[in-house]
């Protein structure tokens, strides 16, 4: 189950990298005549029985303003290989361009797209998790090391937050702001806000890390020595945090994936034409839409791959992936000789 | 044990108030206001300025926040001039709404996830435990948002279930439309109940007290819902404060998706429309029920683990 998570995670992040070469087209190039189009299925066998390599036909609409399409199976396009510098795709793209997932209601191909969201999605997720790492370490570090008056109130502050609906944090910071703004600034704006929302776990946990480390031998060992406090926490206190770190940040990601997409999904996200996988759902957000056109969900499926993933990765490790309350470490209580089963 | 539950009342009071107001302000700094987003960007500015002093916009924060104050204390909390009408009026249904969502999601997810959890907990191997935990974990990887575009699909895919459009109240009604939203936001929750109790279980099973009860001949069924089942309840019920805020989230992107009339939308609205009063009272709203659940939970939490009320 471990390779199957491993596999996932491998899968989406190696087509987020190589979105340029795994995508038939960019993200916002328009196919006129195939709005809502429904995913190209590639043959193998064509009507008299022959075989051949892998081909497509073209949709002809049977229904201009239901957007029902139909293969004309008279004629016959093929799929092109390793060429321009793409993977696959069609031969004649004035013919019927090559579309995986389908075509979303600019006529789009949908699976160029969620590759492309790939990329905006996972980066957002990264940064965010780097930044909650960043300032959950910090308020964590400061607060186990120095204890007392300044520890209270930033454990008081972390509790505080920790408590409010995250997502509702998030709608207000962003709604603080303008409500369309250009593709960086919306980047660099859910980054900083989902930061702030993810580091209050981290500083928790990191924080009583810190305090229990600080009493150990090694840790007066080194302040004999004359390492500084700052030497001190970051090259001996902190990196004990690691496991506890590496574990919670995998359950920040998810979660903030989730977040981008109900932003953009509620249209405080990117603006379109860039693609994420929340502003592709965007895309479907009438329930009409969406159930007429279920390839439009395909951004959804991704999401759900990719925290599946996450998760088996995690449940491998022997760790429930939920948000633990008030147990610091999911560890703690195996490593009590009471609780071992023999 | 009093000086305890002073001290969580008290926290909940600040909650309400600090949430409020961080609310009031955060819209107030926002840029834009409710006489210029109204207007559109083509008013003129003398109208705008008009206005913004028509509806009392063109003060200072600190003049507006005194009288939002003192209006409050006494259950007036402003005018929406979204809607032309008072907050008070406005939140309650909408209130009431999210509530029945959230609270009848809790109680499905309590009554439907703690005992799986006690089954998969103590019973290792097996086809029906190795399923059900399967199950939680492929429902665990799918939070509310996409729970809710799955539900959906399918009501409206196989016609069972109405979808969205919630606007009488009538019971059989309610109930019918009830069924996706509320499923939407109890699955993730039934699988996390489910494996955090099956792991508390799993090890507390193993404990000498456990051992020593089932060798003096209790039978085990016994042993595992009475004894062992107690001993195993504090995880779960020392989480509950959390998922009160999870659920709260949970149901924005469920209320977002099935268009259920709730807090959430209003809220959503409210903050586009920079309609201040009714932000704040939204948030306020939200805020008086994350303190009722925080209490709720830490009353739960005393009476599974008395320990918990020390310090």
């Amino acid at each position: 189950m471990k390779y199957l998570g491993l596999t996932l995670l491998a899968v989406i992040v190696a087509a987020a990298v190589a979105a340029p070469v795994v995508a038939p087209y960019p993200m916002d190039q328009t196919f006129r005549g195939l709005l809502n189009a429904p995913p190209t299925r590639p043959h193998l066998v064509d009507d008299a029985g022959g075989w051949h390599a892998p081909f497509i036909h073209p949709w002809t609409v049977t229904n201009q303003l239901e957007q029902k399409y139909e293969e004309n199976r008279a004629a016959v396009v093929p799929m092109r290989w390793f060429s321009h510098g793409r993977i696959v795709a069609s031969a004649d793209d004035a013919k019927m361009p090559l579309m995986l997932l389908g075509a979303d209601s600019f006529g789009r191909d949908v699976f160029s797209r969620l590759v492309y969201g790939a990329r905006l999605s996972l980066a957002v997720a990264a940064a965010s998790a780097a930044g909650a790492l960043l300032l959950g370490a910090l308020i964590g570090g400061i607060a186990g090391y120095t204890g007392g008056l300044l520890d209270d109130l930033l454990m008081r502050g972390t509790d505080f937050v920790i408590v409010l609906p995250a997502m509702y944090i998030a709608l207000a910071l962003r709604s603080a702001m303008k409500l369309v703004l250009p593709p960086f600034q919306v980047f660099a704006l859910l980054t900083g806000i989902f930061a702030i929302v993810g580091a209050p776990f981290l500083a928790r946990g990191v924080r009583a890390i810190v305090r229990s480390e600080k009493q150990l031998d090694y840790a007066a060992a080194a302040m004999s020595l004359g390492a500084s406090h700052a030497r001190l926490l970051l090259r001996h206190l902190l990196p004990a945090a690691r496991g506890f770190i590496g574990v919670e940040l995998t359950m920040l990601v998810p979660a903030f994936i989730v977040a981008e997409a109900t932003l953009s999904y509620v249209g405080l996200g990117f603006p379109d034409p860039v693609a994420s996988w929340g502003t592709m759902l965007q895309d479907a957000r009438s329930i009409r839409t969406f159930t007429d056109f279920p390839w439009l969900l395909s951004p959804a499926a991704a999401m759900f791959l990719l925290v599946l993933g996450l998760n088996l990765v995690v449940q491998h490790a022997g760790v429930v992936p939920v948000y633990n309350g008030t147990d610091v470490s999911p560890r703690r209580s195996r490593t009590n000789p009471d609780t071992v089963r023999s | 044990m009093i000086g305890y539950i002073i001290r969580r009342v008290l926290f909940a009071i600040v909650l309400v108030v600090a949430v409020s107001s961080v609310s009031l302000l955060l819209v107030r700094v926002a840029p834009g206001d409710f006489a210029s987003e109204s207007l559109g960007p083509g008013a003129r500015s003398e109208q705008i300025q008009q206005a913004r002093e028509r509806y009392g916009l063109n003060r200072s924060f600190a003049a507006q926040y005194r009288d939002w104050i003192a209006g409050a204390v006494r259950f007036d909390f402003g005018r929406s001039m979204q809607y032309d009408r008072p907050v008070a009026d406005l939140i309650p249904e909408r209130a009431i709404n999210t509530g029945i969502l959230a609270l009848t999601a809790l109680v499905i997810a309590t009554l439907v996830g703690l005992p799986l959890g006690v089954f998969t907990g103590t019973r290792p191997h097996g086809i029906v435990p190795s399923a059900v935990r399967g199950i939680s974990l492929v429902l665990l990887s799918m939070p509310p948002l996409l729970t809710s575009l799955f539900l959906v699909f399918v009501a409206a895919r196989s016609g069972w279930l109405p979808v969205g459009g919630m606007t009488s109240s009538s019971g059989e009604d309610l109930l019918r439309h009830m069924i996706v939203p509320v499923g939407a936001l109890a699955l993730p929750l039934i699988a996390m109940f489910e494996r955090l109790q099956s792991q508390a279980m799993s090890e507390t099973i193993g404990q000498p007290f456990v051992i020593a009860t089932f060798g003096r001949g209790v039978p085990l069924s016994r042993v595992i819902w009475r004894d062992a089942l107690k001993n195993a309840l504090r995880p779960v019920a020392s989480i509950y404060g959390l998922v009160v805020g999870t659920l709260l989230s949970g149901s924005f992107a469920v209320e977002t998706v099935t268009a259920w009339p709730g807090l959430g939308q209003l809220m959503l609205n409210a903050l586009r429309a920079r309609d201040v009063y009714l932000v704040a009272g939204c948030a306020a709203a939200g805020a008086a029920f994350l303190a009722i659940g925080t209490l709720m939970s830490d009353a739960a939490l005393a009476i599974v683990d008395p320990r918990s009320t020390a310090g």
